[in-house]
């Protein structure tokens, strides 16, 4: 009988390379010079500029972290850390320049707005090309926009909560983006205000050897309610690519947030990504994550428990394929009583890719009568992919309840065979117990992304269509 | 409908099937018993071509075709099905959404969503399964009655030519074999075939069949009728046992 070709994920669309076209790159590497220089580029007040500069600091200090998958290939003087494209930003789809809206139309972003979605970020490169959002979340008070417009226009809000969530010697990384942040979305609603439909942001990076720094920082006021999709793409180069974007959630008392990603970065690209979460009495983040792309990944959200009776829930899934070391995990501090997180994470390897499921659990001594469960399943496709599971559990006090469960599996020639006397070919059958591994996580995203990640479990499996 | 002529299969280094010969034909109903160990289920699997087991001389003549080399899921595209000791469970699949699919596979065509619905309810009743275990993960924390019953469900739907029953009687209790048999009766008709694999002869209590061989040690030692199977109730196997 013959072996299945599981081949590469025919990325076409995801592979659109526009010409590295740009009317101004800074020069490689990083110094005090090029800070300042970007800073003036950006126009930022004052405040920014010497944030950058303190951050840069930092970074100098901080050392590479030895602990999870090897960096050694990253060399940060290779890496020209601001790409601005030629354009403006601009809310109307009509004045995005063609190339550029090519790319985003074969990615369907406009189609996804006008379907379903409150609004919509693209990040092309580093600075966000378009923006649009309902009237009526306008009207009732809801900030969306990139992040250098809300550095302008709503300094407080913004100086009140800018990377404290996640503070600038969390790792070096975090430090390297205080210093060259760049784009990203701005999100405040105001007490009360719940958005129904979800908001959307799509990132893609175009520009070889460029990284991407884009900040998020979403406020979710006291008894509020939001769905935020952050959608990540890159095409394909050669040369080593960086993302170090940071993600600040707070979310007030009462408040409600769920922030679901879907990451196909193209398989070259070092996604180190920090997302932090700080929680109130009664509140509530929920995270949603899937991770396809990326050479290597260390992704690890984090729910600060901070207020009394708030809850987080993480749902993500990971698949590596070849080449692939996806370093993911959720990080989580029971800091109040009567807290609670749940999480469910799952992950897929096959032809040698590496999959490890990294955690931490902490339940401060304060956190009394709090819970947590926590399962992880890993699924290994065949006998060459890796796949670990390394939680730390930093337990406080005795009064919780605490479970963790882990399992690894296989797709035993058994499955297969009771499936194929059903009708179905090796690929059918794979993909049928693939679809249904990923179920649990995918039935919690927004149908369009449902879909896509079942479409991206497909061309996985069942090879490239020619 | 199906041939087997003079069947050698192994199951790695150990020879089980010794030259099995069987031929059935489209309206009959076929038993194959005989004591544990004498290459009933591999009979079974052989069939359906499963890797695990492998074939050493002999052919396998459906409808005409040779499907000794097919691969499992073109024998079951050309209407063999079988019906699994120990069915797998497939976490994150409903057994609708199985079925359906599974349908799509084997008649080629998209199947009609409300038409296969109403035919699967229809199927589950009779068969006392309940409606929301068509929403469940297929086999997933099913009892192994419903597991059984599920594999007979999966039989009427999908419609085969042949269907093999392999142990589908064993570990149940009485009115769950009556229900299966309901099942297996329900099926049956002049243009299909049944071929039940079993150790025991509880079924046959309550299933009309057309022949009964004796199945010992890798080959069949005996045909009969239905009044072969009472005869292997009361004396048991021994007489048929070498030496």
């Amino acid at each position: 009988m013959s072996k299945t070709q599981i081949e590469d994920i025919n990325r076409n669309i995801y592979d659109i390379k526009n010409k590295d076209e740009y009317d101004y790159k800074i020069q490689k590497g990083l110094t005090k010079e090029i800070i300042e220089e970007l800073s003036k580029q950006k126009q930022d007040p004052d405040w920014m500029r010497e944030f950058r500069l303190k951050a840069l600091d930092v970074y100098n200090q901080l050392k590479l972290p030895t602990w999870g998958p090897d960096l050694s290939e990253l060399d940060m003087d290779e890496i020209a850390t601001y790409v601005r494209p030629k354009t403006k930003m601009s809310n109307n789809w009509n004045d995005v320049p063609d190339d550029i809206k090519e790319t985003f139309d074969k990615l369907g972003i406009p189609e996804a707005e006008k379907t379903s979605l409150a609004g919509v970020g693209a990040q092309y490169d580093s600075e966000v090309v378009y923006h649009s959002m309902k009237e009526d979340l306008i009207k009732q008070g809801v900030i969306y926009t990139d992040m250098e417009t809300a550095v302008r226009e709503y300094p407080e809000l913004v100086k009140e909560h800018f990377m404290k969530c996640v503070p600038v010697h969390d790792h070096k990384f975090v430090a390297l983006h205080g210093a060259v942040w760049s784009g990203g979305s701005f999100v405040y609603v105001p007490k009360g205000v719940k958005v129904d439909i979800p908001l959307q942001s799509y990132f893609r990076l175009n520009s070889p050897e460029s990284g991407q720094f884009e900040h998020t920082l979403i406020i979710v006021d006291e008894g509020a309610s939001l769905h935020f999709i952050e959608g990540c793409s890159a095409p394909k180069y050669n040369k080593v690519n960086l993302h170090a974007g940071c993600v600040e959630l707070y979310v007030k008392d009462n408040a409600y947030l769920r922030y679901s990603t879907i990451e196909n970065w193209s398989k070259n690209m070092l996604n180190l990504n920090t997302k932090k979460a700080i929680v109130g009495k009664n509140a509530q983040v929920d995270w949603v994550s899937g991770s396809f792309g990326s050479k290597i990944s260390m992704l690890y959200p984090m729910s600060i428990l901070n207020g009394e009776g708030s809850k987080t829930e993480f749902t993500g899934i990971s698949f590596a394929g070849k080449g692939q070391n996806l370093d993911n995990g959720f990080k989580v501090v029971h800091n109040a009583k009567n807290t609670s997180s749940v999480v469910n994470a799952k992950s897929i390897s096959k032809d040698g890719g590496t999959c490890t499921y990294r955690s931490l659990v902490r339940i401060n001594e304060n956190a009394k009568n709090s819970k947590s469960v926590v399962s992880c399943e890993s699924l290994m496709l065949d006998d060459i992919s890796k796949s670990d599971t390394i939680p730390v559990n930093d337990i406080r006090t005795d009064e919780v309840e605490f479970s963790h469960e882990a399992k690894i599996g296989k797709i035993s020639d058994k499955t297969i065979f009771y499936l194929m006397s059903r009708g179905m070919s090796e690929e059918d059958a794979k993909a049928m117990i693939v679809r249904g591994f990923a179920y649990p996580i995918s039935k919690e995203l927004p149908v369009e992304y449902a879909v896509e990640m079942n479409n991206l479990i497909n061309l996985e499996l069942e090879g490239a269509i020619g | 409908m199906l041939e087997i002529k003079d069947l050698y299969v192994n199951a790695g280094e150990k020879e089980i099937l010794k030259g099995i010969n069987l031929k059935i034909n489209k309206g009959e109903i076929h038993v194959i018993m005989g004591p544990n160990g004498s290459g009933k289920t591999t009979t079974a699997n052989a069939i359906l071509n499963n890797p695990e087991y492998q074939k050493k001389q002999g052919s396998i003549i459906f409808d005409g075709t040779d499907i000794t080399d097919l691969k499992t899921d073109e024998i079951a595209r050309k209407g063999v099905f079988m019906s699994f000791q120990l069915p797998e469970e497939i976490p994150g699949v409903t057994v609708a959404n199985f079925l359906k699919y599974a349908k799509n596979k084997i008649t080629g065509k998209p199947v009609k969503v409300f038409q296969f619905k109403d035919e699967l309810k229809k199927y589950a009743k009779e068969l006392k399964i309940k409606e929301e275990t068509l929403e469940r993960s297929l086999n997933v924390g099913f009892s192994g009655g419903e597991k059984k019953k599920n594999e007979i469900l999966q039989m009427l739907v999908l419609n085969p030519k042949l269907a093999i029953l392999d142990e589908t009687d064993s570990g149940l209790d009485v009115d769950a074999i009556k229900t299966v048999s309901k099942g297996i009766e329900m099926f049956k008709n002049d243009e299909n075939g049944v071929l039940i694999i079993t150790h025991n002869t509880k079924i046959l209590h309550s299933l009309k069949v057309d022949y009964v061989h004796i199945l010992v040690d890798g080959k069949i030692v005996k045909t009969g009728t239905q009044e072969l199977a009472s005869e292997i109730e009361e004396n048991g196997y021994e007489k048929y046992r070498k030496g």
